[in-house]
């Protein structure tokens, strides 16, 4: 599902970072640690198509993702993969509702209502949809960002550190909400943190 | 959920920060359009009522006063001119002039202008009857389309004119016959839609014969020895007491030996409708409008003589007019360069507002691109809210200049009872939407281009 090979990615000739290969199936979840600074953000933005490597494949499906377009690159990224960062970010003039049609719009999915209100309903914020997203708690935006990441039916979520500001309580709950919700739309999940209380969480491990 | 509700949303949500530019967008739209509309219609008013009037004869003042008092009706008239002095004008055998048309102003009903003259006054224009008939005898009236629909005058109505062009209670004619509505003409778009037209002799009854009592026309009680030299006494423009005609009209002397029509020695004191008016050579007109029967240096020549060699003078209206605009073009190139600098900084402040608005958003702008949106997604946002504001701005500043429009139109309407539409729309505004569309896009192609460089990776990285 999920295939890396010699993927290499330098800013400069001080900041190379050369990547482990990593071999996902589908529907499996992954936990790649690693402290700061080792490269754990580029790896998940080569692995979402945010950045393209200097040397490798990144393999999705079965679409080698860094020799598709810009533009290409764009669209199979909102169509297949559900990205969740560590503080989400939403378009602050559209309500809950209206960020999860952009999704759906910017992928060229065909608007669905319905799915939106279900997938609200399955993380218990439901009622939100008509609030702006600057005006919900911190744990209801992150439920916010996991249904827009999963709004389309995503083949691979990623999931960049999640839960570095919660507290054990609150990392149970996002990460069983996580699983959960990956395993519903049957997607490859992948959670790249340094955070190893999530260790217990994941058989699969990479440590880079 | 499109890109242009998007970039909609985006605007309302923070209204402030493009009300300024938003303000200065309409304001300078406005001024431009309203400068359009002001100079179409009034170009459209002035060409309409120049109704191929070659000629404009008057006592002597300011051309262009003559010009605008007797053929658009909105100053007052230079003074009047005695029937002897422009008698040869009227000759059907003049080799140039194929037809004169006498004017006689100086009263109003309501501000609406009572002119004396002759039916030909109403085919120059082009006018019809729309009911009645044209004036046949003395104090009978047929008036202007508008005048019936604004002052609801009909067919058999009567009124007292009243002195000068303002309404004033206390300079109501009330002691001569009144006036009776005989005929409506048909709407024109031309100045005649707002006169009260009459005969000639009906103007000078109307004011010579006061103290009478009687229409004989017999009364020479106050017949003061003036002469045939006085031309250049004071014409108080139109507003003799008429005293003077009476006394004058009977008393011939030589120099009218060409005065066929007038041989006997039977005074005639007071034309009736209808009379030929160089039969009263005494009697007064305020100006003759001219149409020659070809243009050429004869006719300069004559426009020349008249000038030099007579107490008239003669003025060209379409010369006379072409001064106007160009007196008028200075303030309105001035007028024009403002609002042009208007928009130019209008547009300058869309193009701040959107860059600034860049910073705030950068992360909104790399979420759409993880969403799937490409630069060119990005690009066409910040584009469309530019062009948005421009279009709003647009709309604000047309509906800006119509309601100034309108406004300009009711104050011409009290003072010189012209009709202007100021829901009138002009082909230009079409061009002034492409114009205004235009300096969206220019204004927001440079933040376009910023946000479409958005950095993914390094913007949701850093934070």
């Amino acid at each position: 599902m999920l295939k890396t090979y010699n993927l290499n990615y330098a800013y400069d000739a001080a900041n190379s970072f050369s990547f482990p290969d990593i071999q996902c199936g589908e529907g499996e979840k992954w936990l790649v640690l690693g402290q700061s600074g080792c490269g754990k953000t580029t790896l998940l933005h080569l692995l979402g198509g945010l950045l393209k490597p200097k040397q490798g494949d990144v393999i999705v499906g079965k679409t080698t993702i860094n020799k598709l377009s810009n533009a290409e690159l764009d669209k199979f990224r909102g169509k297949h993969i559900g990205i969740i960062f560590q503080r989400p970010h939403f378009i602050r003039a559209l309500t809950v509702g209206e960020n999860l049609q952009l999704a759906q719009k910017l992928a060229g999915i065909p608007q669905n209502k319905t799915r939106i209100e279900t997938l609200l309903n399955r993380l218990n914020i439901g009622n939100k949809i008509n609030s702006k997203p600057h005006n919900l708690s911190q744990g209801e935006q992150q439920r916010v960002s996991i249904a827009r990441a999963l709004v389309n039916g995503p083949d691979l979520i990623l999931a960049d550190e999640p839960t570095s500001a919660l507290d054990d309580k609150n990392t149970h709950e996002v990460i069983k909400l996580l699983e959960n919700q990956a395993e519903e739309e049957n997607a490859t999940l992948v959670i790249v943190t340094h955070d190893s209380r999530l260790k217990e969480y994941f058989k699969k491990q990479i440590l880079l | 959920m499109g890109l242009l509700r998007l970039s909609w949303k985006n605007l309302t949500s923070k209204p402030l920060s493009m009300l300024l530019s938003l303000v200065l967008f309409a304001l300078g739209v406005g001024l431009i359009s309203l400068l359009m509309l002001i100079n179409n219609q009034m170009q459209d008013k002035f060409d309409k009522n120049l109704a191929g009037i070659d000629l404009v004869v008057g006592s002597k003042g300011s051309p262009l006063q003559l010009i605008l008092s007797s053929m658009y009706h909105v100053d007052v008239p230079t003074g009047n001119i005695k029937i002897k002095e422009c008698k040869a004008f009227f000759n059907p055998k003049h080799p140039f002039i194929e037809k004169a048309i006498p004017l006689s102003m100086g009263d109003s009903y309501k501000s609406y202008r009572i002119i004396g003259t002759n039916p030909d006054l109403i085919d120059i224009y082009e006018g019809k009857i729309e009911s009645g008939k044209i004036w046949e005898k003395d104090f009978e009236v047929t008036i202007g389309a508008n005048i019936a629909k604004d002052l609801n005058l009909n067919i058999g109505d009567e009124f007292n004119s009243s002195h000068g062009f303002v309404m004033d209670d206390n300079l109501v004619h009330d002691d001569i016959e009144k006036f009776k509505v005989v005929g409506i003409l048909k709407p024109t778009g031309s100045v005649l839609d707002q006169l009260i037209l009459t005969s000639t002799p009906t103007y000078w009854k109307s004011h010579g014969s006061h103290d009478h009592g009687d229409h004989d026309g017999h009364d020479h009680g106050d017949h003061d020895g003036h002469n045939h030299e006085d031309h250049d006494h004071n014409h108080d423009h139109a507003h003799h007491d008429g005293h003077d005609h009476d006394a004058h009209a009977h008393d011939h002397s030589g120099e009218h030996a060409d005065d066929h029509a007038h041989k006997h020695d039977e005074p005639a004191t007071t034309a009736t409708t209808g009379q030929s008016l160089t039969d009263f050579p005494e009697q007064e007109i305020t100006t003759l409008l001219l149409f020659f029967k070809h243009r050429n240096f004869q006719t300069l020549n004559m426009q020349r003589n008249i000038n030099e060699n007579t107490e008239m003078q003669a003025a060209t209206p379409a010369i006379e007019i072409n001064r106007l605009y160009s007196m008028m073009d200075g303030g309105m190139v001035l007028l024009q360069r403002m609002a042009y600098l208007i928009v130019f900084v209008s547009g300058l402040s869309i193009f701040i507002a959107l860059y600034n608005s860049l910073r705030d958003r950068k992360y909104e702008l790399a979420q759409i691109r993880v969403m799937g949106g490409s630069k060119s997604t990005l690009f066409s946002l910040i584009i469309l809210e530019g062009l948005l504001l421009a279009v709003l701005g647009f709309i604000i500043g047309i509906l800006l200049s119509h309601v100034g429009m309108s406004l300009f139109a009711g104050y011409l309407k009290d003072s010189y009872q012209y009709t202007f539409d100021g829901w009138k729309f002009l082909p230009e505004e079409g061009l002034l939407l492409i114009g205004a569309l235009v300096i969206g896009f220019v204004s927001a192609i440079i933040p376009a281009i910023q946000a479409s460089k958005t950095d993914i990776s390094t913007t949701l990285t850093n934070y």
